[in-house]
């Protein structure tokens, strides 16, 4: 729909993801920057001279006024510059690079696990809506909801990894190992994360297929005559479709950082892990790259969602 | 729907009374946890470590050999004191924002803005960082998980304000030259009762969560406090060996988080007609 309103549309959601990038950025910096503890000092240990302090502060740019430090800061985030841990001696967009494939690929495995439970569980409490296996979906999705992740993972890996030495304990296989060996590290934390985001993916599924269903193009279908399947699954899940696809995207946006407590259960080298430590060491840098790329993923997702809708749904508008 | 009948009738769903029961009974153990418990939650005994669950220690004995239903009855009292502080700052100061940008326009935008950009990062992400931030203490967890959860009520809040703000009422109590403070006070507020208190629970149940997630981590309350975070984190390198000691802890964050989940959900399929119709 290459109209007036449709660029206007876009415009105006641009806009509105431009300033919520532009407050994440300046919320990470502060936040990090408000912690009390001075990472010069952490770094150097207690040996160190006041002109070793002074050097270093200098060559990171922290004797500098806040704002202007800010400044500098936004301008290297433009040039695609996050600046250099203080802790790992090289740049942040590096060691973010490095953590990286260990989650993508954990967001996305956990993702396929949770949209294959969540989806047709879904679909189906929604055709069967009220009857007894509709409220065990709702029931279990919202036990999924109440268990917390550390505590199934601690039990998926006593029962599969320790007892019947099915997966590796922890690790990402050793370093350089095939593709393989790393997949099949990633199961038993792929399907700690999957399940419990089944959950919420079957309330959205199910939500989404029960205004569908109540369609009068529905009951148009039905009244042709067409078998179920072919309704539920043709008619009313088409066009459920949008704001599932919408809790998918989100919820891969959510697990890239979301893992954390999966990635240190398993002790897989991934982003969660990255930043855990980096808290831990107050290595600013790092966190502050490592939360503002993965804000910006998650605004970027919600932002093609929002285009998607306004193709896919010509109702939609501004 | 006054609120007794609405009590009245939330009792009358076997699974949410079934939840109120278990809510109460970890209530009441919680506080009176120094007179059902045989064992002091601090009590080493390294001959007892890691003992099976037995007539006398109920759940058995962790790598201390401290009993473990007693820490988990202690620990109840932190764990839900964090939960019940975390959920009860984030509505009033979630309520506190909605209802601002949901009844001044021109608070509207910039406000929503600020909630849309702390929501764009993950729940435990935002914790752990505002922790390290704050300190790692019992009340900067608290105040953490506040602004964790704050801009999830607000939108909440905004949504349902923005419809209220619309209505014939609002608009007459208006025309009749009623005070702003006295509209959002006690005409908009009370309508809003049934989401908040949605809220409410679902941030409780969160926020057990988020502080059992925190402590794991290790970025959490010191790990000297009994809550049932601290306990699977301390005791996880002895899991192989007695799976007992994260197991229960474990089961004690559950039972909770889903009743407070599942009163909830009580409470809302109670107050929103249009779930009603169709479930």
């Amino acid at each position: 729909m290459p109209t007036l309103s449709a660029f206007r549309f876009i415009a105006s959601k641009a806009a509105g993801m431009l300033a919520v990038l532009a407050i994440v950025a300046v919320l990470v910096f502060v936040l990090t920057r408000a912690a009390s503890g001075d990472p010069v000092s952490v770094l150097l240990g207690d040996q160190a001279t006041a002109a070793d302090i002074e050097r270093v502060k200098r060559d990171y740019g922290l004797d500098q006024p806040l704002p202007v430090q800010f400044g500098y800061w936004l301008r290297e985030v433009a040039r695609g510059n996050l600046g250099q841990s203080i802790f790992l001696q090289r740049p942040v967009t590096q060691a973010l690079a490095e953590r990286a494939e260990p989650t993508a690929l954990l967001a996305l495995m956990a993702l396929a696990i949770a949209a294959a439970i969540g989806v047709p569980c879904g679909i189906v409490s929604a055709v069967v809506r009220g009857r007894v296996l509709d409220q065990v979906f709702t029931g279990v999705a919202m036990l999924g909801a109440s268990i917390p992740s550390f505590w199934l993972g601690l039990v998926l890996m006593q029962a599969f990894a320790v007892s019947l030495g099915w997966f590796p304990v922890s690790g990402y296989g050793a370093p350089g190992a095939p593709l393989a060996e790393r997949l099949h590290a990633l199961v038993l934390p792929a399907t700690v994360l999957g399940l419990l985001n089944s959950a919420l993916i079957t309330r959205f599924t199910r939500a989404s297929m029960l205004d569908v269903l109540g369609e009068d193009y529905v009951r148009t279908a039905r009244s042709k005559g067409l078998a179920e399947h072919t309704v539920v699954l043709k008619h009313a899940l088409r066009n459920a479709l949008v704001p599932i696809l919408t809790v998918l995207g989100l919820t891969v946006a959510l697990m890239i950082g979301g893992a954390v407590v999966t990635e240190t259960v398993f002790g897989l080298p991934g982003v969660g892990n990255l930043v855990v430590s980096a808290v831990l060491r107050r290595d600013y840098p790092v966190i502050q790259g490592a939360l503002l790329v993965i804000a910006a993923l998650y605004v970027l997702i919600n932002f093609a969602i929002d285009l998607l809708y306004a193709v896919v749904d010509p109702r939609v508008k501004a | 729907m006054p609120l007794p009948r609405a009590i009245r009738q939330l009792m009358h769903r076997r699974i949410v009374l079934v939840a109120a029961g278990v809510l109460g009974v970890i209530a009441v153990l919680a506080l009176a946890a120094p007179w059902v418990t045989a064992f002091d939650p601090h009590d080493t005994a390294v001959l007892q470590r890691l003992k099976s669950p037995t007539a006398e220690h109920l759940l058995g004995t962790d790598e201390l050999g401290r009993d473990l239903f007693s820490r988990i009855v202690f620990g109840a009292r932190y764990s839900l004191a964090i939960a019940a502080f975390t959920a009860l700052g984030a509505v009033v100061c979630g309520t506190a924002l909605g209802l601002a940008a949901g009844f001044f326009r021109r608070l509207d935008a910039p406000l929503m803005r600020v909630v849309d950009a702390m929501m764009s990062l993950p729940d435990i992400l935002l914790a752990i960082a505002l922790v390290a931030i704050l300190g790692p203490s019992l009340a900067n967890v608290v105040l953490a998980l506040v602004l964790v959860y704050t801009p999830r009520v607000a939108r909440v809040v905004r949504a349902s304000t923005l419809v209220l703000r619309e209505l014939l009422f609002i608009e007459a109590v208006r025309a009749l030259g009623v005070r702003t403070s006295r509209i959002l006070w006690r005409h908009i507020l009370p309508h809003l009762m049934s989401p908040i208190l949605v809220q409410l629970s679902f941030i409780f149940a969160y926020a057990i969560l988020a502080e059992a997630g925190l402590s794991f981590l290790g970025v959490g309350v010191s790990p000297d406090t009994p809550t049932w975070g601290t306990m699977v984190a301390g005791s996880q390198p002895y899991a192989h060996q007695a799976f007992w000691v994260v197991l229960f802890p474990g089961l004690a964050i559950i039972f909770t988080a889903l009743s407070l989940q599942l009163l909830g959900d009580g409470v809302r399929d109670l107050l929103d007609p249009k779930l009603k119709k169709v479930g």
